[in-house]
């Protein structure tokens, strides 16, 4: 019994806000703003930016994935498990990015 | 406490530990506990996910790199209404899976029944989108390995004459383009068939009540999943529609 006791005691801490309901106000908000951005990047491709055309696609694309994230599936809201897990997730993916990149760009240096 | 506690326990054991309802597994001390570890668990198997997409990004980035002409002509094929358009249903299809979860959430059973089928619905209207594309392409001999033809990139018909004639070894690069686009949004469509599979499934055992009146993990994890595939999109449709719109 005793040890039960324990063990909800570690266990709460993570899952204290495992519970929280996040308001259809919010998720009508962030609808919204995704739309918005649909708009945005849209707009922003026929303008001639040069080399920020691309940059300004993906921060766009960057910020929607964001929200996405922390509102839609809850991770604002999410333990700090899932939190790290995310990140973790993402961090790998931008080792891969950037260690494949420069891997290509070192080798044929200055034909790519 | 005996060993007959162990063997008897439905009947006799919740005297030793706290009654519990019937959705929590043993081996889980709380609720709580039990829905964290089937969303840790689903998220890593998002995190895979992003690592099997991302191999494809890494592989489109560079081939963008290699032969940007190719990239801007194949890319100034597609049709930028109906790409916006399939992101536009796509982020309500996610509003709408939001809020099935919430449904779920607050126990309304007919709300949730009613979000989910809007979900397949959207769901069914972004595939029947991309599949005339598709064809499009077909049409158009844009598809790799199986009907292409660099007509469209030497000698580029009145309605592309903006477009400048690609030398012939540039236009055969288009094929890398095409290929791209048929794998990464051929990937992302089976995601999309995957789910709504899945979601019609769904939709059966919550007309039941299957998570009003138990846990509502399931919708939650699957709403993970359903939002993953939106954020892909939402990386696959500037990337692929929307090079050098301005040229």
């Amino acid at each position: 019994m005793s040890e039960l006791s324990h063990h909800e005691e570690v266990d709460t801490e993570p899952t204290l806000h495992a519970t929280h309901i996040v308001s259809p106000k919010v998720y009508g908000v962030i609808f919204g703003v995704l739309l918005l951005g649909t708009g945005l990047t849209v707009g922003a491709s026929y303008l001639e930016l040069g080399i920020f055309n691309p940059i300004v696609a993906i921060a766009i694309a960057c910020i929607k994935a964001v929200l996405v994230i922390l509102f839609f599936m809850h991770v604002k809201y999410s333990s700090r498990l899932t939190k790290l897990t995310v990140a973790a997730g993402f961090f790998t993916f931008i080792v891969l990015i950037t260690m494949t990149l420069t891997d290509y760009m070192s080798r044929a240096w200055g034909l790519w | 406490m005996d060993s007959q506690a162990i063997a008897t326990q439905p009947v006799h054991g919740h005297d030793e530990h706290a009654a519990h309802p019937p959705y929590l597994r043993h081996h889980f001390a709380t609720v709580e506990q039990q829905r964290e570890t089937a969303s840790f668990g689903m998220w890593l198997f998002l995190l895979t996910e992003i690592m099997f997409f991302g191999g494809m990004f890494a592989a489109y980035l560079i081939y963008r790199n290699w032969y940007y002409p190719a990239f801007v002509a194949g890319s100034h094929q597609l049709s930028i209404f109906l790409g916006t358009f399939n992101t536009a249903v796509l982020i309500c299809s996610s509003f709408t899976m939001a809020m099935g979860v919430h449904a779920a959430e607050m126990k309304w059973r007919k709300p949730l029944v009613g979000w989910l089928l809007a979900t397949i619905v959207l769901g069914c209207v972004f595939l029947g989108v991309k599949a005339d594309e598709y064809h499009e392409k077909w049409e158009k001999h844009h598809v790799p390995g199986l009907n292409f033809s660099v007509q469209d990139f030497t000698h580029p018909s009145a309605q592309y004459k903006e477009e400048p004639p690609l030398p012939m070894d540039m236009a055969q690069k288009t094929q890398v383009y095409f290929s791209l686009y048929f794998a990464m949004t051929g990937m992302h469509a089976l995601h999309m068939v995957i789910g709504i599979s899945i979601l019609l499934v769904l939709v059966v055992r919550a007309w039941g009540g299957a998570y009003t009146h138990g846990h509502m993990t399931t919708i939650e994890n699957f709403g993970l999943y359903w939002h993953f595939v939106d954020i892909v999109w939402i990386f696959l449709f500037p990337l692929l529609y929307l090079i050098s719109r301005h040229q």
